[in-house]
């Protein structure tokens, strides 16, 4: 091969091999973008109210210049807090069952189901949460309306459901069969050594797979939008008609005129999810982490 | 020989029946879903739903631009998300081999899938509508939407190329290919399903957004082609969803959308089974 | 001396392969057997079924009788969580669960109903002093049992299968992981522990079955070729095959 052509070559292969880490610093840019954007979006009109005002402001009402997302902030807590104290139970029971005790045909039923639960439109969620859970609820507490917080929580803790199930049954199947052989040979029987020993064994996956529910049920928006009365009340109780930072951005966005305080408040709303999220995946990654040093 | 005591053998019952309610309670939920959805929706779709659009001047009620629209975004996402899916990935397995940016662009992926659509949403608004100056249409809807499933489709290719074994890569390098020859003749051919599996996956994620959509895509949908919805409001399906609750209060037709998105759900579903289970059973194989 | 367990003619086949072909054989009270032969004979499947651990794997089937203290363990009515917290087991590689060195030990007596601090504290020290490793963790029971070494891993592992009070301890190559000097400690245990258990274990060196064992047993594929005294089999071993691996020939 002559020198000219090799050299030709070594040119391309150089070429092509930048072409696709561009590829991958898309992702990168992406990132940085996004939260640039958001801050700098979100920043001016924190600085215009007032963070304590903003963040602690117990009223929000555009039409009186009224700006406190505490009620929403409160809600999305009380909502993810909600649908992570249901779902998360029955997520890893429904794992430990896949990865322990289901025979083979049923697990794989099983986890076809959770795929499709994984695979639906959360505006799907919604609509049936609209039409069959809220009204249910109506009937079963004998409310004037069943669209409020709890039906946002049932709703998001069937949504979170198939994240959860998924990570905690990797981390179950990644059990040492030693430590479950080891306990049956003391004489536990299989639901005592699956309680006691492969679910502590795998508790740094559930915490994953918990983390993991808590980012999901807050950053979701449109299937809680059509079941949670979409109020901006404070969350005084599992009745109340409620509003998420989520459902704020997505019901008011249209609605708030260019350029007001109105709109780049709603914008503030979006920073302060932003910055929720980082906190649980900072929170993920402690976990992981944690685990690894284990 | 005594057996278990009373005790353990009530909290053994305990435990065996949390599990059995747990995985009762998931697939019943689904079941409970998927049976309202079809049975409410079902009947309301007609052919004229499915083939007309919704128009006060002429009385009439269908869901054909919504459809267009979400075959539109899905065209245009994909298009810009796979080679930049596949190229991340490929980046990552073939040639980054550890080193810094590695971590980097794993972690970045990883945010990005953490990240709510929501705010895709705000910040696609923002970007590509405001300041690019697109406006509201499928041109900013389907570049918002690239972003969210970047990830989707690299984790999957990634996985699918980790399984190309070793040896065929030394082999082609072994007959002096350089590495782009390698990589296209030998390790893309080979992880090819793993790469249509991710794109099964992102198709049926692009299908079901709404929120990333509600403001970059718009809310409202007209009849016009290609090109016109580029730059035109233009609802996908799964949004028309949500503004036919929302704004019209037309449940039934809500119902009608949410079946048919039910179908293509599961005909997804199958679909990724069905490629996942030959990408499986090619890693078994080995 | 009695024999805490007979074996019948027992018969034991994963799927279609035959593992075990019509065993018997006497366990003595307070005595160590030595199951010895070379790698797959079927001295770990015989071990595993004298507690009904090979029940676990699929596809296992059992003929003939296991007779514990004057009862079949194959009897419906015996209940397989008492008969494994009588005949305990440690492993071959250490398998200390995730958890601190009191709850490892403490596990099988909390699993079984003690659940009083005072007396689950006094299980452990005595259970720990018992598997010669007290002094070695009295001031750390709290630390994680997987921070240990190798040899105190399975000396934790041993002090939680004696905390349930077993009758028989089975150990299944349980040194075959470990450097020598943890060796020549578990061996050393062994020879105390026989003044109140029974004792089986499967080696696959000879020398350490001479040197722990009362009782020794020889497996070839899957056949119990020869049982005795230990003395007696290594120097003057009845059967030429067991003459064979005793001197090397062959395993």
């Amino acid at each position: 091969m002559s020198h000219e052509k090799m050299l030709n070559r070594k040119r391309v292969e150089g070429g092509i091999k930048a072409l696709f880490f561009l590829c991958g610093l898309t992702a990168v840019g992406a990132v940085l973008f996004i939260s640039v954007y958001l801050v700098f979006a979100g920043v001016p009109a924190i600085q215009e109210l007032g963070l304590v005002r903003f963040v602690l402001g117990d009223t929000w009402n555009p039409q009186q210049e009224q700006y406190g997302i505490l009620p929403f902030l409160l809600t999305s807590m009380a909502g993810t807090g909600g649908a992570v104290l249901l779902g998360v139970p029955v997520g890893v029971l429904t794992a430990l069952f896949l990865a322990k005790t289901a025979r083979p045909g049923w697990a794989k039923a099983i986890r076809a189901a959770v795929a499709l639960l994984a695979g639906i439109p959360s505006v799907v969620y919604g609509l049936v949460g609209m039409v069959v859970l809220v009204p249910a609820v109506q009937r079963a507490f004998s409310l004037p309306s069943g669209a409020n917080l709890l039906s946002a929580v049932l709703v998001l803790s069937v949504m979170i459901l198939p994240s959860i199930v998924r990570v905690a049954e990797t981390a179950l199947r990644a059990v040492p069969r030693e430590y479950e052989e080891a306990s049956l040979a003391l004489g536990a029987t299989p639901a005592e050594t699956m309680f006691r020993v492969s679910l502590p064994a795998a508790r740094s996956g559930v915490a994953t797979a918990a983390a993991l529910g808590v980012g999901r049920a807050l950053g979701e928006a449109m299937a809680i939008i059509m079941v949670s009365g979409n109020v901006a009340n404070l969350p005084a109780g599992p009745f109340t008609a409620v509003r998420f930072l989520t459902t704020a951005i997505a019901s008011e966005m249209n609605y708030a005129p260019m350029g007001s305080l109105w709109r780049r408040a709603l914008f503030s709303i979006g920073l302060v999810l932003f910055l929720f999220i980082m906190l649980v995946n900072a929170a993920l990654h402690g976990v992981i982490r944690g685990a690894g040093e284990e | 020989m005594e057996g278990l005591s009373k005790k353990r053998r009530l909290m053994d019952g305990v435990r065996r029946g949390s599990l059995w309610l747990s995985a009762g309670l998931t697939c019943g939920v689904l079941a409970l879903i998927i049976g309202c959805v079809l049975w409410q929706g079902l009947r309301h779709v007609t052919w004229e739903l499915l083939s007309g659009q919704r128009s006060y001047l002429n009385d009439t009620n269908g869901i054909l631009p919504n459809i267009l629209n979400t075959l539109y975004i899905i065209l245009l996402s994909m298009a810009a998300a796979l080679p930049l899916g596949v190229g991340a990935a490929v980046y990552l397995t073939e040639y980054a081999r550890g080193g810094r940016w590695v971590g980097a662009i794993e972690f970045a992926a990883e945010t990005l899938s953490g990240l709510p659509s929501i705010l895709f949403g705000l910040v696609g608004m923002l970007f590509f509508v405001r300041l690019l100056g697109f406006g509201t249409g499928t041109l900013a809807g389907g570049l918002t939407l690239v972003v969210m499933i970047l990830p989707v489709v690299m984790r999957t290719t990634q996985e699918s190329l980790k399984t190309v074994p070793q040896s065929y890569r030394e082999g082609a390098l072994g007959l002096g290919a350089g590495q782009w020859r390698m990589v296209r003749t030998v390790v893309l051919p080979n992880a090819a399903d793993g790469i249509v599996t991710g794109c099964i996956l992102a198709v049926g994620r692009i299908m079901g957004e709404s929120a990333a959509l509600l403001f970059t895509a718009g809310a409202s949908a007209g009849l016009g082609g290609f090109f016109r919805a580029l730059y035109a409001p233009s609802a996908t399906l799964s949004v028309s969803l949500y503004v036919y609750v929302n704004e019209y209060g037309d449940m039934d037709t809500a119902m009608a959308i949410a079946a048919v998105l039910m179908v293509i759900t599961l005909l997804l579903n199958l679909a990724a089974a069905w490629t996942g289970r030959r990408l499986k059973k090619r890693k078994g194989g080995r | 001396m009695e024999a805490v367990l007979r074996t019948q003619a027992l018969s034991l086949w994963y799927g279609s392969v035959q593992a075990l072909k019509g065993v018997s054989l006497d366990v003595l009270e307070n005595r160590v057997t030595a199951l010895i032969g070379p790698s797959g004979c079927g001295k770990s499947t015989f071990l595993k079924t004298l507690d009904r651990m090979t029940q676990l794997i699929p596809g296992v089937r059992v003929e003939g009788e296991i007779v514990y203290r004057g009862r079949s363990i194959f009897d419906p009515a015996v209940d397989v969580t008492t008969l494994r917290r009588q005949v305990g087991m440690v492993f071959q590689k250490p398998n200390p669960f995730p958890m601190s060195i009191y709850d490892n030990v403490a596990y099988g007596p909390r699993t079984h109903g003690i659940r009083r601090h005072g007396e689950l504290d006094a299980i452990v020290e005595k259970s720990l002093r018992q598997a010669a490793i007290w002094d070695e963790v009295k001031d750390r029971l709290k630390r994680s049992a997987l921070s240990l070494s190798g040899g105190q891993q399975q000396r934790i592992c041993i002090a939680r299968a004696l905390a349930v009070e077993p009758d028989v301890l089975l150990m299944d190559e349980a040194t075959s992981a470990l450097d020598p000097i943890s060796t020549s400690k578990i061996e050393e245990l062994i020879a105390q522990l026989r003044e109140r258990y029974t004792i089986v274990i499967v080696t696959h060196n000879m020398q350490q079955a001479v040197r722990v064992s009362d009782q020794c047993a020889f497996f070839l594929q899957g056949e119990l070729v020869e049982a005795g005294d230990t003395q007696g089999v290594f120097s003057a071993p009845k059967d030429p095959r067991t003459q064979n691996y005793i001197t090397g020939r062959f395993g």
